[in-house]
């Protein structure tokens, strides 16, 4: 199982370099360039900027150049933020959108996973009709609405919970833009763990399992969960991977300090090494969260085989 | 002999979207101690779901009427927690696909323990011991490491042993036997086949075969039951159904076994048409439509089990079978002369309608 987490690691090298070349090319192909503000600059000036970030030279010289600096751990300087690196940016950026996209995907599974088995286990009743039906709202109602809403009920209205910031750093703070994230999340690992449990229960073994006499509550735990659980350890990687990079509309709407802007003011304003960043982040975090599901899945499932 | 086993009137009905199944409509027998039943039938005639009826293991949109009792105990309608005391512990079921009916994420010996730490509250330890003991009589070849392995790791074989040995643990009074051989190679199925005569004679567990393979049950039943469209169609003691079958379904299906001796250039016998649709099963006898006997009588009215030898019983209004298909009088021939139809007795009862 090492020699094959290695290999996948190794194996993700030229991914991420192709992730990278990718998306370099494709950001120096859109038109439009960093310092292409209203107002126009002088010829000389913008000439001197172009110079200093070595954007005279042809695009495949920058991204040999860009790539040297990458290795060496330098990821160049934000066009935007000025006097910022992107690891900077980044560096600070990260552990708040990591907190809050951690939190939130412990919460939704928590609530996911049981909501989903309590509706497999009444399929067809007015429990798993309900449990069904608000996750159908949950995904459809999309979280620039929920936010606000959960702000005014719980921020506004009630006054329980602080509406925006960091504050002092506690949970507190974490608690609404948390429950924002994890609302469409549980949504989903409801359905994926309903529709996993349906299948595993109508199967074979589980036939088996009561014709031994064995209680409900242990064919549920013991023979049934496990492998009805592949569905959401494979939604989860990505999902995992998209969350702790923050989400611009959450982060946006509760003020978090988080690197979910960063994806859309980069592309916008033409942050050339700022979009890198984040793709370079968001691409390492996919590949590593893929590779943690198939390991997990070798622990779910023992006909996987690293090999 | 004490029956183990008492079904009376058992019916099994599905609701689907296109209407009522009825898989099993009505049918009364017992398994008595340490007796072996084979339950012989096409695919969709009924034999799985009646012991699946019986043992609680219907799918969701299927229902049991009637009755069926474990010595005097109403299996039907049982509540599950109490039903759990019993199946698996005094009533052990084995499946057909030894593959997909083991639990894949579990190890065998997990598998086998939790079945005596659930009914006789063994120790980890004792069950342990008690589940290699059951492996050894099974024949399994290094039982020890078999207990640490997972399903998909072992012989198609060796999991049916395993079922088996597992069925076995807690020392069940029947054994019910759900196609155990059907998924595995010729030679394999001799092997459990053997296994299963030796079980027969070393345990005191009644043993109920279901399978669409005549050989498997001449060659370790006493009692044999055809069933087709959900009934009962004869039933008798293994000889007489074998050497002297009364139902001319039963003859179609000892005609469309393959034998050894036979001339390899003819064509196998094959039972014209298809089994009934279960949505809309006929009036009459269910088998009238493919059967070459067939006259006024079979279609207007159901036929009940009736005496038709010595432990011998069939659901077909014919006297005789000894009548040439082509007689222009076959229709016409009365079932007058057979003896009275009789009440309930250890092979079959009349009571199947």
């Amino acid at each position: 199982m090492l020699s094959y987490a290695v290999r996948r690691l190794l194996e993700a090298i030229p991914t991420l370099l192709v992730i990278v070349a990718l998306s370099f090319f494709l950001m120096h192909a859109a038109p439009g360039g960093p310092f292409d503000s209203e107002r126009v600059l002088p010829p000389e000036i913008e000439a001197n900027l172009k110079a200093a970030y070595n954007l005279d030279k042809p695009v495949w010289q920058q991204f040999v150049i860009y790539l040297g600096n990458a290795l060496q751990g330098n990821f160049g300087p934000s066009f935007t933020y000025k006097d910022f690196g992107v690891s900077e940016l980044i560096g600070t950026g990260f552990p708040v959108s990591m907190r809050l996209g951690l939190t939130a995907i412990l919460l939704a599974v928590l609530v996911g996973c049981t909501l989903g088995i309590l509706a497999a286990m009444r399929q067809n009743t007015r429990t798993d009709y309900s449990i069904m039906g608000f996750a159908m709202i949950g995904i459809t109602i999309p979280n620039f609405v929920m936010a606000p809403l959960l702000t005014l009920i719980f921020g506004i209205y009630l006054g329980l919970l602080p509406v925006a910031g960091l504050g002092d750093g506690g949970m507190r703070n974490l608690v609404l833009p948390v429950v924002a994230l994890a609302l469409p999340q549980i949504a989903i690992i409801s359905r994926l763990t309903r529709g996993g449990m349906v299948e595993v229960l109508r199967s074979n073994f589980v036939r088996t399992a009561h014709a031994k006499g064995l209680p409900e509550r242990l064919i549920i735990w013991r023979h049934t969960l496990r492998a009805a659980l592949l569905p959401v350890v494979s939604y989860l990687g990505p999902a995992i991977a998209g969350l702790v990079t923050g989400s611009v509309v959450i982060e946006q709407i509760f003020g978090l300090p988080g690197i979910g802007r960063y994806f859309v003011q980069g592309a916008i304003n033409r942050d050339y090494t700022l979009v890198m960043g984040t793709v370079i982040t968001y691409g390492t975090l996919i590949v590593l969260m893929n590779l943690l599901v198939d390991l997990v899945y070798g622990l779910l499932d023992p006909r996987v085989r690293y090999d | 002999m004490t029956a183990v086993l008492e079904v009376r009137d058992l019916q099994v009905r599905f609701s689907t979207p296109d209407g009522e199944v009825s898989a099993v409509n009505g049918v009364s027998f017992d398994v008595n101690e340490s007796e072996c039943v084979g339950i012989v039938g096409e695919s969709g005639s009924g034999k799985s779901q009646l012991f699946m009826a019986v043992m609680g293991l219907l799918a969701k949109n299927g229902r049991a009427l009637g009755s069926a009792k474990y010595r005097g105990t109403e299996l039907v309608g049982m509540p599950v927690r109490d039903l759990n005391k019993i199946r698996g512990n005094k009533l052990a079921m084995i499946f057909q696909d030894s593959m997909t009916s083991l639990t894949p994420h579990l190890r065998i010996g997990r598998q086998m323990t939790e079945v005596l730490i659930e009914h006789q509250g063994m120790s980890e330890a004792d069950a342990r011991i008690r589940a290699l003991d059951m492996l050894n009589l099974v024949r399994i070849p290094e039982a020890a490491r078999r207990l640490t392995q997972y399903p998909h790791e072992l012989s198609g074989g060796m999991r049916q042993r395993i079922m088996i040995a597992m069925a076995l643990l807690c020392e069940p009074d029947m054994l019910i036997a759900d196609e155990p051989t059907t998924a595995l190679d010729v030679t394999v199925q001799a092997q459990i086949l053997d296994l299963m005569a030796d079980l027969k004679r070393a345990t005191k567990a009644a043993i109920v075969l279901i399978t669409h393979d005549l050989g498997t049950v001449a060659g370790l039943c006493d009692k044999v039951q055809v069933m087709y469209g959900g009934r009962f169609m004869e039933t008798g003691d293994v000889r007489q159904i074998f050497y002297n079958p009364q139902h001319p379904y039963t003859r179609g299906l000892l005609s469309s076994m393959p034998r050894l001796t036979e001339d390899r250039q003819e064509t196998l016998y094959a039972i014209p048409g298809q089994p009934p649709n279960l949505q809309r099963l006929p009036a009459g006898c269910p088998f009238q439509e493919r059967c070459t006997f067939v006259h006024q009588r079979c279609i207007d009215e159901l036929p009940l089990l009736q005496q038709a030898g010595p432990g011998q019983f069939k659901a077909c209004h014919l006297a005789s079978l000894d009548v040439p298909v082509d007689d222009p009088n076959r229709a016409a021939i009365p079932a007058g002369e057979l003896p009275p139809v009789i009440p309930h007795t250890a092979t079959g009862d009349a009571r199947t309608a």
